[in-house]
Formats: C-alpha cells, sequence, structure tokens
C-alpha cells in the first residue's frame, strides 16, 4: 500500500496493538478524535477504551502512569500532542524512565514508547514548533529515535515498541504528510512477542544512506532529510558533486561506524538538523567525525542548523529554519576551505 | 483532633477501641514484630551511619505503624511504592535487608537495588511524589488486565505540594484506579512546617477536590493504619476507585542523619510526641490484653537484632563492585559502543582508591553533611 508518514504509523500502531494486548494507547485526544495528528485514528473502534485512552490533560502524570503500567507488564506507547508539551513530563522521563532498567538490575526497563511530533515550517503559534531531542540525547537510558519516510516510521514504531527499553520516538510533523511511499504489507521482522524481540533493535539503531555520493556526507536527521537531498542534487547540478546524505534514525545511540565511513569516504561533512546548535547532535556528530576521521578530512566538519534563540513566532520561522538555500550554502563552505 | 480515627489508647485517660474485625491474636503479634523489625533497622542504620560504615541515610523512627500498619493491610498480590521514608519497607516484602543496607552504603546492581516485581516493591523513590503516578499505573494496569490488584504509595506531607501529587491524584480518580494514597504528615518537610506547606486545614481534605474520600488517622496507632488502609482498600477492590489517607503524626526524629533540627523547632516539641511513638503503643495494648509479657518482647527484639546483624555482617562482605558496573543494565537491550569505549578509557588508568562512606566529621566545621553528630 502507498502511504504518508501519518498513515504509515497508524499502520504500525495497529499491527503492534492487534498482535500484542499488552500494547496500550493513551494521551490527550488520542482516542476520540485520534489525535490531533490523526497517528491514532481508528485505534479506539478497533481495540476498545481499555486499550486506547484519552487522559487528562497533565504530562507528567501521562508518562508517569505509562511507567506504572509498564513495571506492571504492559506496553504503553504515550503520545505527547506537540514537542514543547513534553517539558511537563521531562522529570519523569529523566529521572524514571531512562533509570528503571538501571534501578532493577536490567531486571524492569520501563518499556514505553513516547511519540512526540515536533518541529517547525507549519505556522503554529508559540511552543509548538521545538525540536528537544538533545535533551533526550543527553540524557543516559533513553533511545532517541526520528523517522524520515513512511516505510521507516511504519518499521521503527513497531520496532520502538518491541524494544525493551524506552524510546524518544521523534515524528517530524512538517513532512506528515509530504508524500506517499509504498509500504509492505508486513513489517520486516515478527512482532507480537514484546519485549524479547530481539531484531527490532537493528530496525531502531541504523542509519540509512539516502543518497550515495563519495565527495561531500551530509548527515541529518527527520524533516531535513528531503531538504538535504534536494540541496545535494542542486550541488550535483551545479558543481558536478556528488554529496552522500546519511539519514540518522537513531539519534541515540548514533550509528558511528556508518557516519565516521560516509565522512572518511567523502574527506569532507556537513551537519544538519532545525534544532538549536549549541550541543545539538550537530556537535556530538562532529567531534565524533574528528576523534575517527581527522586525518581523512579535507575541512572542519560544517554545521546547518537552528540557532541559539527561542523558535521565533511563525512570521519568521523560514528565517530560523535550515533551507536548501542555507544547507548548500553550508556545504560550499565545507567544499571550499 | 476529633475526626482523626485512633483505636489504641495510652493505658490512661485514652481508652482503647475494639480491634477491629480481621486481626486476630496472631495478626497483633505479627504486626507487632513488623514494628520491631523495622524500629530495629531504623536504629541500626543511624548507629552504622554515625560508624562511618553506611553514607546518609533518612530516619523514619516513631513512623513504623503508618508503614507496618498499612503493609498488613495490603494483599500480597498489592504493590506498594515506598519514598526514601520507607526505605526499609522491602524487608517485610522478601527484599534482603543487607541490600536496603548496601542501597545506603552506595551500592547499585546485584547488591543494591531488586525485582520490583518479585516483591511488589517499588524501588525507593528519592524525588517526591513522583512515585504517586507509577502507584495509579500499576492499579490502572491491573484493572486493564482484570487482575485484582491494588496500589499504595506513601509519601510525606510536603509531597502534596508537588504537581505529581495532583496529576496522580487525578488520575487516579477519573480511571478510578485501586490506588491508596498514604501521606505520612509528620508536619516536617526538613526545615519546613506543615503551615508553610499549604493553607489547607487538612491535607485529607484535599481529597474532596479530586472526588475521592479523604481520612485522616492517628499515625502512631498501627491498628487503625491498619484498619483505614484495609478500609481504603476494599473500596478500591470494589471498584469505588482511589482514597486519600492522612496519617497525622509527628517526625521525632531529623529528616536524615545530615539534618540538625534544633537549627529549626524546639526539640521539646518532639520529645511530647515521642510518648506516642507505635512500638510502645501497640506493645502497651498487647500487654493490656495479656497476648505479649516482657518476655515475649524480648524475645521478639532478639530475633530482630539477630537479622539485621546478619543483614550488617552480609553487607559488609560485598567489595566495592568492578567498573564495569557503571554500563551494567542502563539498557536492557544491551551497552551501547560508547559504553565499551568509556570502560576501556576508565581502565587505561590506576583504578582510585576504594570510596568508603564520609562518615561522621572529625572536627567541627567539617561541612555540611556532619554538622549534626
Amino acid at each position: 500500500m502507498k502511504a504518508n508518514l501519518v498513515e504509515a504509523l497508524n499502520k504500525g500502531l495497529h499491527e503492534a496493538m492487534g498482535s500484542d494486548d499488552r500494547v496500550v494507547v493513551m494521551g490527550e485526544d488520542v482516542a476520540k478524535t485520534g489525535g490531533v495528528f490523526r497517528v491514532t485514528a481508528g485505534l479506539l473502534d478497533r481495540f476498545g477504551e481499555d486499550r486506547v485512552v484519552d487522559t487528562p490533560l497533565a504530562e507528567a502524570g501521562i508518562v508517569g502512569t505509562a511507567i506504572g503500567m509498564s513495571v506492571y507488564g504492559l506496553l504503553p506507547v504515550v503520545e505527547i500532542q506537540f514537542d514543547s508539551f513534553v517539558y511537563p513530563g521531562f522529570e519523569q522521563i529523566v529521572v524514571h524512565a531512562a533509570r528503571y532498567a538501571w534501578r532493577t538490575k536490567g531486571e524492569v526497563p520501563a518499556s514505553i514508547v513516547i511519540r512526540i511530533p515536533y518541529g517547525g515550517g507549519v505556522r503554529m503559534p508559540e511552543l509548538h514548533s521545538d525540536s528537544p531531542e538533545a535533551l533526550f540525547a543527553h540524557t543516559p537510558g533513553l533511545k532517541v529515535v526520528c523517522p524520515a519516510t513512511p516505510a521507516d516510521a511504519r518499521t521503527m514504531i513497531v520496532a520502538a515498541i518491541a524494544d525493551p527499553d524506552p524510546v524518544i520516538f521523534m515524528e517530524p510533523k512538517r513532512i506528515y504528510r509530504a508524500g506517499r511511499d509504498e509500504i509492505a504489507d508486513e513489517p520486516p521482522f515478527q512482532i507480537g512477542n514484546g519485549n524479547s524481540n530481539g531484531s527490532a533493535n537493528d530496525y531502531l539503531s541504523k542509519a540509512r544512506v539516502a543518497r550515495a555520493g563519495n565527495d561531500l556526507a551530509m548527515i541529518t536527521y527527520g524533516a531535513t532529510v528531503p531538504l538535504t537531498i534536494e540541496a545535494a542534487e542542486r550541488l550535483s547540478d551545479e558543481r558536478g558533486i556528488d554529496a552522500r546524505v546519511v539519514d540518522l534514525r537513531s539519534l541515540y545511540p548514533l550509528d558511528v561506524a556508518t557516519i565516521v565511513a560516509a565522512a572518511s569516504e567523502c574527506g569532507r561533512a556537513l551537519v544538519v538538523h532545525e534544532a538549536p546548535r549549541t550541543a545539538g547532535l550537530g556537535a556530538e556528530i562532529s567531534t565524533i567525525i574528528h576523534e575517527k576521521a581527522m586525518l581523512d578530512l579535507e575541512a572542519p566538519v560544517g554545521r546547518v542548523t537552528g540557532f541559539d534563540a527561542p523558535f521565533p513566532q511563525f512570521a519568521n520561522e523560514d528565517d530560523y529554519l535550515p533551507s536548501v538555500d542555507r544547507i548548500v550554502a553550508g556545504a560550499k563552505r565545507v567544499l571550499d576551505f | 483532633m476529633s475526626d482523626i480515627i485512633r483505636i489504641i489508647g495510652n493505658g490512661r485517660d485514652l481508652s482503647d477501641q475494639p480491634i477491629p474485625d480481621g486481626l486476630g491474636e496472631k495478626d497483633l503479634v505479627e504486626l507487632f514484630r513488623w514494628l520491631v523489625l523495622l524500629r530495629i533497622f531504623d536504629e541500626r542504620a543511624v548507629a552504622l551511619q554515625r560508624q562511618g560504615r553506611i553514607g546518609t541515610y533518612a530516619l523514619y523512627w516513631g513512623e513504623e505503624a503508618t508503614q507496618a500498619g498499612a503493609l498488613y493491610a495490603c494483599d500480597d498480590a498489592d504493590w506498594v511504592f515506598p519514598s526514601y521514608r520507607q526505605n526499609a519497607i522491602g524487608i517485610l516484602r522478601g527484599v534482603a535487608p543487607s541490600t536496603v543496607l548496601a542501597w545506603w552504603r552506595g551500592f547499585g546492581g546485584e547488591h543494591g537495588f531488586w525485582n520490583p516485581r518479585e516483591h511488589r516493591v517499588g524501588p525507593i523513590c528519592v524525588p517526591i511524589a513522583t512515585h504517586l503516578p507509577h502507584a495509579v499505573g500499576v492499579a490502572w494496569a491491573a484493572k486493564i488486565r482484570n487482575n485484582p490488584v491494588s496500589s499504595l504509595a506513601w509519601f510525606g506531607d510536603g509531597a502534596t505540594s508537588e504537581g505529581d501529587f495532583h496529576e496522580a491524584m487525578n488520575f487516579a480518580a477519573v480511571f478510578k484506579t485501586s490506588t491508596v494514597f498514604f501521606c505520612v504528615n509528620n508536619q516536617w518537610a526538613i526545615s519546613t512546617p506543615i503551615r508553610k506547606q499549604m493553607a489547607s486545614e487538612t491535607i485529607a481534605q484535599k481529597a474532596t477536590a479530586y472526588g475521592m474520600p479523604g481520612v485522616r488517622v492517628d499515625g502512631f496507632d498501627p491498628l487503625a493504619c491498619w484498619k483505614v488502609t484495609r478500609d481504603a482498600l476494599d473500596r478500591g477492590r470494589q471498584g469505588d476507585g482511589p482514597t486519600l489517607i492522612e496519617a497525622y503524626c509527628y517526625r521525632i526524629m531529623p529528616h536524615g542523619t545530615a539534618d540538625d533540627p534544633k537549627l529549626y523547632r524546639d526539640e521539646s516539641e518532639a520529645e511530647r510526641w515521642k510518648a506516642l511513638e507505635p512500638v510502645g503503643r501497640l506493645g502497651g495494648l498487647l500487654r493490656r490484653l495479656s497476648i505479649l509479657d516482657d518476655e515475649g518482647e524480648e524475645q521478639i527484639r532478639a530475633e530482630a537484632k539477630q537479622t539485621i546483624a546478619a543483614a550488617v555482617t552480609e553487607m559488609e562482605a560485598i567489595e566495592q563492585p568492578g567498573q564495569e558496573i557503571l554500563f551494567d543494565h542502563v539498557y536492557a537491550s544491551g551497552r551501547p559502543w560508547n559504553f565499551d569505549e568509556g570502560l576501556a578509557e576508565i581502565r587505561s588508568v590506576e583504578r582510585p582508591p576504594e570510596v568508603k562512606p564520609l562518615g561522621p566529621p572529625a572536627t567541627e566545621g567539617a561541612g555540611e553533611e556532619g554538622k549534626t553528630q
């Protein structure tokens, strides 16, 4: 079937809930309306109100009770309605979800998935456009992932639910409905046997080469993947440069082998993300490349990112967001060093 | 204090109320045994801290009724979630006392943690009130699975100021989870008295706002704590949802071994409350009922001392864990690549000397941690 990113996530949630009755979906407006982005549409009718729950408007309560459910043996999937709404649930995520496995000899991880539609470009009011992924990537005990295509979104949501560890599942809402991909009828691994499914981890933690090339490694994730591919095409047209675009998929743990191979083989690298620059994923990726492939580099690793300023009111959001023009300009700085 | 439920009198002007249905003589003795075991653990832990054999310790001396009384009312399948003030509650559910002592000795992994599913006892919760939503989640999950399982969480008066208290109470009431919110109102959050914590007349009255019953009980009376908890669990099991219990008592001891109450309160007040402490209360009742004599109590105390002494020996036999423990159990799905790099980095230099608890200060002015001793 053909599906956009929302439909693909929806398909994955239907599959996970249908194959394992421990999976529950909870959050603000997820049941009756199917979520403000309709990612959870149809789940209530099929699985009932015990397993698809409209909760009170309280993110610490949502995440905290989901942790309790998981400790008891369920597999909760939590929706945070918009990126910035996760902050009231931050303490539960950082001090409990991230530490439950560690605090219980590895025997009772908080097996929850926290879905967070994130990022700008959709003309929303204040605090509906943040990219808080670095806060979670910086927190030991969490996995942080971010699909950029419908096919990955479906595979990764079922893998995240099957994974025993807590997964922060960043959803690039700007490309929720950007286009439809062909989605396989069945997920690429057996689902339904829950926590013990070791193969699920491979589908969460491996980066993807989204465009082949050997002149410049362009490393990105989420909503900036299609922009970066477009920038790579323009570089090809304008300069005959063949850039390799790496879609990280996993922000923690990072697929270091794929990142370093790309930088080594291309000799030049650029990191692109929407989140603020300081202590962002770009800083970590750049450092890893410098630590592991310094002698292969022709230029310092470049960054095209959001800025160390609050995400603007949307009249100016296109000035803040990395655009194809800014990505091309950033690439040229690395190429012309 | 007329609205405070109380069963045990003082043998003088305050008369005993009838023993609640469901508690036989054996139960009363067993409950006394639980109180004594908790008491001996607490006293021994303080001594160990003074001797520099464990680290900073949070005392619960005097609050044993709120712990043992409530737990004794629970079914074995019910889950309980302690704050650090109920740190030793697990020993009444099969957690090794040496594990709890090892936690205070600074050990993790296999030594200082337990599997909550094995004992239906949550981990010791250090941040305030954040375990309350977990208790709600457990009872909610049990309800979804049609299992007759309830949950109980202990917390202090200070915890009622936290947002997680509000969110947990609200979720429990909305989804009618079988959850007991057991607030130990000992009137002090370190140095902050209850009157600076809230402007409500009582903690129990907060329940009204959430649409659940709130009851006040004498927190030094183990039978009253048992009774209100049992009633709350009965309500929950019938599908009538959660209950807030306010166990009114007093923090007779410092907040922790590093706290000095003389800096902020009149200690003669603590002395007055001390007369109401629960081990003496239940011990007195059992004598008035001719269920226990001095010899019987001495035997119970001797057994408890032996149990805790053995635990201390076990705890002290634990060697400092290897360096790989830093990276153990962070992920249930295995170690990420950078953990191996981290371990290699640590092992590339000589290991630092073994860490010992700081213990009491050698001299005056040795720092915040030592001020009280």
